[in-house]
């Protein structure tokens, strides 16, 4: 078959060279009990033309976001990726390359991934950022084991403004390693009292900034509430365009920034890859998880980057690393170092204020709408929709008719008495005509 | 003679009254490299003879420094966080790692003085 | 065949460029010290007026972000590529790390509109076709290795692991156990990941020597056994290379102890078709999709690593996971009502690598699959036999897997290590072997081939190895010990890097 270049003269002449007769006694470690005698169940082998046509078609029954008015957001954010950044991470070298363990043949990596922890601390305005993580909701639950060890105190606060998603898999870990999670409960309003919960048995509190509901929080009173109590703020983003607009949370006192960055670079890919953003405190570093990428000189003394402090992980450091993470993002990084270089800070000021706007813009006519309200009073690109009736049913009508509206809190959290909540992500990709169908389908389906 | 007290682990103790000031021998520092990272204990930590007492990191490596008698941290050698590789350069006078107040002084007979550790390296 | 110089020397002659470029070999500053604030690679949209609704959280200062215009980022990165090894350029002989070729039709499908622009919160009623293409990818994963169940989400093999002992976990609390079994077997030469992803759930490690053939034994397993044995983590084939040979003893010592049989499965591409980790005994196996099912490393990710589970430990697989009733096919989101320990990820995994993975999968067909883990494991044992007389194996010359291990036994007293032997290899133009790993080998050396090498391309490797191998016994040290010459940087100091980390451009 097409890839597998040895033919059957290559392999009778490597058996002869290792000295056996066939392939299947070099199996003879295995007990005879595990090897099949019979040839599973499954298709032979296909063409090319035939895997093609096979994906095309299920393709073809998934809504895609760039053929309908298309409003989902909640964690995952449709923007319009330049073509250059396709282009470039499927260039051979960055896209068929391994973890760059060996630094004088992968410059290439560490040299952008060296600037992905630049960007990426500089827009969160943290002093260092690691080379990424799995996505928004594995990087917080990271920050919070982090938060764990650094203050040694083992109690998670989670802000009701946290994705639920996030939340869930906190809990998770911390449940079954035994760590203590304390829940604010959902806040569709972001004006929750969390000051008042923070004490000194608190390890960490996460917050995320603009919140599902998209509201905007200011995070320095809590950060001054944490740091009395000796416990570490936890900034959480899920849209990091919104940064380019946003204070960002190291301003406000921050001391570990962690999101999702799959809005600059990456497709939505129905939840995956994404890459996650991770950025703290210089003096935090030798508790910080994954990777770094740090600069050095070659024995010439010329400039050149290397992975460094590895004895924070798991390779080296084994039970008591940081972190078991091993693979992380790399090249969904390169796609958002690539969008960013692309954009700039004068073009990712203008593609933050274009979403700000055009979301206002929509909020704008939905205020205007009879039985639906709009909750939030602070938003970047998101906002939470009180609808008469249920939101999911709503989503499924306005579907049919062909505009994806939103996301139902109660796809997320159900039974939170939330049914008539629905989300509304508006960014860039979005026109008047979008709008417009937005809101007629709406009215058509209430 | 030095009047250094040796571990097995290659720490050495340098009794100063009632205070041990606690380091990594000569072969230590060697077998372990370019020393890049010291974790050192926070002040008034107790430590039990075996006890960990530090880490240090070389590149690809972080080894457990074990306590060769109980005692509590009194002063650790806040020098080498700017500047580890003095334990590298001179592991028995300025990359000292700890000084401890000790527990029960009897314990540092259990140690090798320099003869025996000599002899030690010898067998390795 | 090659074309070689007639002679040979070195560029000691030749005088620095004033660029400091090396013909194809060009230099590139950081981002930061090209770009500029004002520039940009994207035209945005003028916003329309409106007035601002940021409740006074605006942004005050400017980030200090640099900008290129499109031929500009072009030109960076692109430079910024030629600086990498990879496998399109050459052979990646990385045991433990299955370096495969990468299909190009996979990248090409895993861009269709209907997979890439899909919403993961859109109503599951518009996207039936990636349900469908996730429930495909299942129905391979359980039938390649002969388990129950399988949890797509985690993000890659240590996620994976992760999930798999969460399971475990979760099971033994289930049981009333919780309190009593805080311990995981963990043999000397397992990857990091494992000690550190049960250390992570509060399990102490104990670790189990390896017998003196490089295997694990069942007497010893049993010897490590007892009431308070949760699981064993344990790889097979192993990370020397080798199948262990009393797997099945093993298994039913772990669960006749009542414990669980974790299966790190990275290194599946020697198995996959030919044998099913059902068949051992395996209650939860993590599959690396970037390693057996081809999707792209990228410099370190995005991987995959859904992992199957015995019937016992379906239950507790995590959420999302799939449910279908009659022609109703579904991904259920919470765990309430179930015995489902949670959520590891937001949505529902790597689905862009579930697409590349499964056009991997249909196009090998179950054939191929089985010929792609017959000729990885025939290819590296060719590399054995042809290297065998010119270097050391730490446990006799067996048949491997397919990866193949040399320890350093051969250059004692040479005056070039394993790291020397390796960087030499840069200069001959191939990526390393794994050094170092496993543990329980000195100065270890670990090839794994895989199945896309012809067999011309091995025997170039291997001529390239022997060739070493006789300059390194010849006491032609200095070629190893300088090298690499030709990379692009020469070795890089990594102690520098290490005592006074720079972790980011600042400005000066």
């Amino acid at each position: 078959m097409r890839y597998h270049p040895l033919s059957e003269a290559d392999r009778k002449a490597m058996l002869a060279t290792i000295g056996v007769e066939s392939v299947e006694a070099l199996y003879a470690d295995a007990p005879a009990s595990t090897l099949l005698r019979t040839p599973l169940d499954l298709p032979r082998h296909k063409s090319e033309l035939e895997v093609d046509r096979i994906f095309s078609r299920l393709s073809q029954r998934n809504m895609a976001a760039g053929r309908v008015p298309f409003f989902v957001g909640a964690g995952a954010y449709k923007h319009h990726v330049p073509a250059s950044v396709d282009h470039l991470i499927q260039r051979s070298e960055f896209l068929t390359s391994y973890t760059p363990y060996q630094p004088e043949i992968s410059q290439g990596t560490l040299q952008y991934l060296f600037e992905f922890q630049t960007q990426v601390a500089l827009l969160t305005g943290m002093e260092v950022a690691n080379a990424s993580m799995y996505d928004g909701s594995t990087a917080t639950a990271e920050a919070v084991l982090m938060a764990h060890r650094l203050t040694r105190r083992r109690k998670a606060l989670l802000s009701g403004g946290l994705h639920p998603h996030y939340a869930e898999v906190v809990r998770t870990i911390s449940r079954l390693a035994e760590d203590e999670v304390a829940d604010m409960a959902p806040d569709a309003l972001g004006d929750e009292d969390i000051i008042s919960r923070i004490d000194e048995s608190v390890s960490c509190v996460a917050v995320q900034t603009p919140d599902f509901f998209g509201n905007l929080r200011d995070l320095t009173k809590i950060a001054e509430a944490c740091h009395r109590n000796g416990a570490l703020l936890i900034a959480v983003f899920t849209e990091a365009v919104s940064l380019g607009l946003l204070t960002p949370p190291g301003a406000m006192g921050a001391d570990i920034v962690v999101g999702e960055g799959q809005s600059i670079g990456n497709a939505l890919n129905f939840g995956g890859p994404y890459v996650g953003l991770f950025a703290t405190r210089h003096e935090f570093l030798r508790q910080t998880p994954g990777r770094l990428a740090g600069e050095s000189r070659d024995a010439d003394g010329r400039r050149a980057y290397v992975l460094t402090l590895s004895t924070r992980e798991q390779h080296i450091r084994r039970d008591k690393a940081t972190s078991n993470i091993c693979t992380n993002s790399g090249l969904c990084a390169l796609a958002f170092t690539i969008h960013l270089t692309l954009l700039g800070e004068a073009g990712l000021t203008r593609l933050a204020r274009l979403n700000h706007a055009n979301a206002v813009a929509l909020a704008q006519m939905l205020e205007k709408a009879p039985k639906v309200e709009v909750l939030n009073k602070s938003f970047f690109n998101e906002f939470t929709l009180r609808v008469t009736g249920d939101a999911a049913a709503l989503v499924e009508k306005m579907a049919a008719k062909g505009v994806l509206a939103g996301v139902p809190v109660s796809r997320l959290l159900p039974g939170a008495g939330m049914d008539d909540l629905l989300i509304v992500a508006s960014t860039e990709v979005n026109t008047d005509e979008d709008r417009a169908a937005f809101v007629a389908a709406l009215e058509g389906s209430l | 003679m030095s009047g250094l007290k040796y571990s097995k682990d290659h720490e050495y103790l340098r009794i100063e009254g009632e205070v041990a000031v606690v380091g990594i021998t000569d072969y230590a520092q060697a077998q372990l490299g370019d020393i890049v990272f010291v974790d050192l204990p926070t002040i008034g930590k107790k430590v039990t003879k075996g006890g960990e007492l530090a880490v240090i990191e070389s590149v690809k490596a972080a080894s457990e420094v074990y306590a060769p008698v109980a005692g509590e941290v009194v002063e650790v050698n806040a020098e080498l966080g700017e500047k580890p590789a003095l334990v590298n350069e001179a592991p028995l006078s300025g990359g000292w790692l700890v000084k401890l107040r000790l527990e029960n002084p009897a314990e540092i007979e259990t140690l090798m003085d320099e003869a025996a550790y000599d002899g030690f390296l010898k067998t390795l | 065949m090659l074309d070689r110089p007639a002679k040979i020397e070195g560029p000691d002659e030749a005088p620095a460029t004033f660029t400091g470029n090396r013909a194809l070999d060009q230099e590139e500053p950081l981002l930061f010290e090209i770009g500029r604030l004002d520039a940009t690679g994207v035209d945005v949209d003028a916003a329309p007026q409106v007035e601002k609704r940021l409740g006074g959280l605006e942004r005050k200062e400017a980030i200090g972000l640099p900008g290129l215009t499109e031929p500009e980022t072009m030109r960076h990165y692109v430079r910024l590529s030629r600086k990498n090894y990879s496998i399109d350029a050459g052979l990646y002989p990385l045991g433990s790390c299955t370096m495969k070729h990468n299909p190009r039709i996979n990248e090409k499908v895993a861009r269709f509109e209907g997979f890439a622009d899909a919403h993961p919160l859109a109503p599951q009623s518009t996207v039936p076709g990636a349900l469908e293409l996730m429930e495909t990818l299942a129905h391979w994963l359980m039938t390649l290795t002969g388990m129950h169940a399988v949890a797509l989400s985690p993000k890659a093999g240590a996620h994976g692991e992760l999930c798999g002992m969460m399971a475990i976990k979760s099971a033994i609390a289930a049981k009333g156990e919780g309190a009593s079994r805080n311990v995981v077997l963990i043999p000397q030469s397992a990857h990091g990941t494992n000690p550190a992803t049960a250390a992570l759930l509060g399990f102490s490690v104990r670790v189990v020597p390896a017998a003196e053939d490089g295997t694990v034994c069942a007497q010893a397993v049993r010897e490590a056994l007892g009431p308070e044995v949760a699981a064993i983590m344990l790889t097979n084939p192993n990370t020397c290379g080798l199948f262990e040979r009393e797997i099945v003893e093993i298994a039913q010592a772990v669960h006749d102890a009542g414990a669980y049989f974790y299966c790190d499965g990275a290194n599946f591409n020697a198995i996959a078709g030919v044998a099913r980790p059902a068949d051992f005994g395996v209650d939860a196996m993590h599959i690396n999709l970037h390693k057996t099912f081809s999707t792209p490393h990228g410099g370190g990710g995005p991987g995959a690593g859904p992992v199957v589970l015995s019937e016992r430990l379906a239950p507790f697989a995590p959420v999302p996971f799939l449910r279908r009733d009659g022609e109703r096919l579904e991904i259920v989101e919470h765990a309430e009502g179930t015995e489902s320990f949670g959520r590891m990820t937001a949505f529902h995994g790597q689905m862009g690598m579930f697409v590349r993975a499964l056009a991997y999968m249909l196009a090998h067909g179950g054939d191929g699959v089985a010929q792609a883990s017959k000729d990885a494991v025939l290819s590296a044992n060719y590399v054995r036999a042809s290297l065998r007389d010119v270097m050391t194996q730490p446990f006799g010359d067996r048949a491997c897997m397919h990866e193949v291990l040399f320890d350093d036994a051969w250059l004692k007293g040479r005056g070039v290590s394993t790291l020397d032997f390796a960087k030499a290899m840069i200069d001959e133009g191939y990526h390393p072997m794994t050094m170092y790993f496993p543990l329980v080998v000195h100065g270890a050396m670990l090839i794994e081939p895989t199945e896309s090498e012809s067999k011309a391309s091995l025997d170039l490797f291997i001529a390239t190895l022997r060739n070493l191998a006789q300059a390194a016994k010849e006491g032609d040290a200095k070629r190893f010990t300088q090298a690499p010459r030709y990379a692009p940087r020469k070795r890089v100091d990594e102690t520098l890097a290490a005592r006074k980390p720079v972790l980011r451009w600042s400005a000066a």
